[in-house]
């Protein structure tokens, strides 16, 4: 047999390449659980990384042995004894384990947690490509609206009600829980907690469309009191403009029609088929995690949409509002905190 | 020196003439160095403050907006907002207050400090 070419084997560490990019600051990982179920799962996580590497050096060697192993142990590996013991029964038990353990753990993700207490429950309904978020509270008067952005107390066990407004969409926050399919017309159950006050990255992962890629939100924990704090201040409707500039930029959102789509609780507007802006300017990001949030790249949203978003269900307004009229919604819009 | 000598010489010593005045500089020939700016520093605030989302920056990655006009080449545009000669000082200016500069300009002031300011000015100036 005549020996083929010889080739480099380093493109193979190429493959290593992607291992530092798993470490980041926003925490937006199945290995970096901030909840007592991503823990769950990062174990298991970790067991199969761990058992799959193991039972790969195994076979590896085996290949080696059989390519350029002695007569004698070319012929054990070929017996038959060591092909049913490794290919057969090997198999069936570490998988029947690992079934077993995977089913209960799935049990246990989808459980009530045993310590009673009333769960968190927050609506969360995936639209094209934002995050609805609503926090139904004891009343309607209690209700509160907010979009990109979930705040959740930490230690107490939260049930996220999922469900889609056009298409399919799929809820994933990879450090507090595994994924939920968001479902036009249905409603599906998701049960978390956080360990610590912290913040979350999540993102859609199920291909919704054209800006799939750039529909992620934030999930923040913090204590009790915070976040009592927070519901309590998103409650508020919006004061009134603090001065003349603040005041032409609300004149302004409702000459140019943004009332339709957008809510603003204390102005007569409250269209719901974009995200509600009452505390717009307290968030964390703007266009589902896609920008910063400043008066700055408010007017870059609002006049260049389908630069930055193409296919976004909201138009560019450069067409419609002109520099003062831009800066002046975009420093109301801020001043919404 | 024979006619075709000579005449080879004249070519090339026209040619490195002319080499000399195509050094990319752009329409000014006015200094573009912004004294205490540090174009990492500055790159750095404008990664942080998402300027991107209005305007496309070379190199840096995020948001690309046609909102604003592209910075691509910004260290050898003539004028800043088409309104006062492209000079640090007046770069500096821009950037801290566009609505002195330019009234009607859809720019907002973001209350940028003088040494961030400068910092950015010399990232803008790195531009060609």
């Amino acid at each position: 047999m005549r020996a083929g070419p010889r080739r480099a084997a380093w493109p193979l560490l190429l493959l290593a390449a992607p291992l530092p990019g798993c470490a980041g600051s926003e925490t937006q990982s199945v290995l970096e659980p901030l909840g007592p179920e991503a823990a769950l799962l990062a174990n298991l996580s970790w067991l199969l990384f761990a058992g799959g590497g193991l039972i790969f050096l195994v076979t590896m060697a085996c290949a080696a042995l059989a390519v350029w192993g002695g007569e004698a142990q070319r012929r054990t590996l070929g017996s038959r004894r060591l092909i049913v013991a490794g290919g057969i029964v090997f198999p069936v038990v570490v998988l029947t384990v690992l079934l077993l353990e995977t089913l209960s753990l799935s049990r246990t993700l989808g459980a009530r947690s045993p310590d009673g207490g009333e769960p968190l429950r927050i609506e969360v309904v995936g639209r094209q490509f934002w995050w609805d978020v609503r926090y139904p509270g004891a009343s309607p008067d209690d209700a509160v609206a907010t979009a990109n952005e979930i705040h959740i107390p930490v230690g107490r066990e939260v049930e996220l009600r999922v469900s889609a407004g056009d298409v399919y969409h799929s809820l994933w926050i990879p450090s507090l829980q595994g994924k939920i399919d968001m479902v036009p017309g249905r409603v599906n159950t998701l049960r978390l907690r956080a360990g610590e006050p912290g913040v979350a990255r999540g993102q859609c992962t199920e291909f919704c469309g054209a800006q799939h890629a750039l529909m992620a939100f934030w999930v923040v924990a913090e204590t009790p009191e915070d976040h009592a704090r927070w519901l309590e201040r998103q409650r508020l409707p919006a004061g009134e403009p603090a001065d003349e500039f603040l005041a032409l930029g609300r004149r302004v959102f409702g000459t140019a029609g943004c009332g339709t789509c957008h809510a603003v609780r204390g102005t007569e507007w409250d269209g719901r088929i974009g995200p509600d802006l009452t505390r717009v300017g307290g968030r964390l990001s703007l266009a589902a995690g896609a920008l910063d949030n400043h008066r700055g790249t408010l007017g870059g949203w609002i006049a260049g949409v389908q630069d930055l978003k193409p296919g976004a269900n909201m138009p560019s307004y450069n067409t419609v509002l002109d520099g003062p009229e831009l800066r002046a919604v975009s420093a109301w819009l801020e001043s919404l905190k | 020196m024979s006619p075709a000598a000579l005449a080879r010489a004249s070519l090339l010593a026209l040619l490195a003439a002319a080499g000399a005045a195509c050094d990319g500089e752009g329409s000014s020939a006015a200094s573009r160095d912004v004294a205490g700016g540090d174009a990492r520093a500055g790159r750095q605030a404008v990664a942080a403050r998402d300027c991107g989302a209005c305007h496309v920056i070379p190199g840096l990655r995020g948001p690309r907006g046609w909102v604003g006009p592209s910075l691509a080449g910004f260290g050898s545009r003539g004028y800043v907002a088409g309104v006062l000669p492209n000079t640090p000082e007046n770069l500096i200016r821009w950037l801290q207050h566009p609505q002195e500069v330019a009234p009607r300009t859809a720019m907002p002031d973001l209350g940028i400090e003088p040494e961030e300011a400068r910092h950015i000015a010399a990232f803008l100036y790195t531009l060609r």
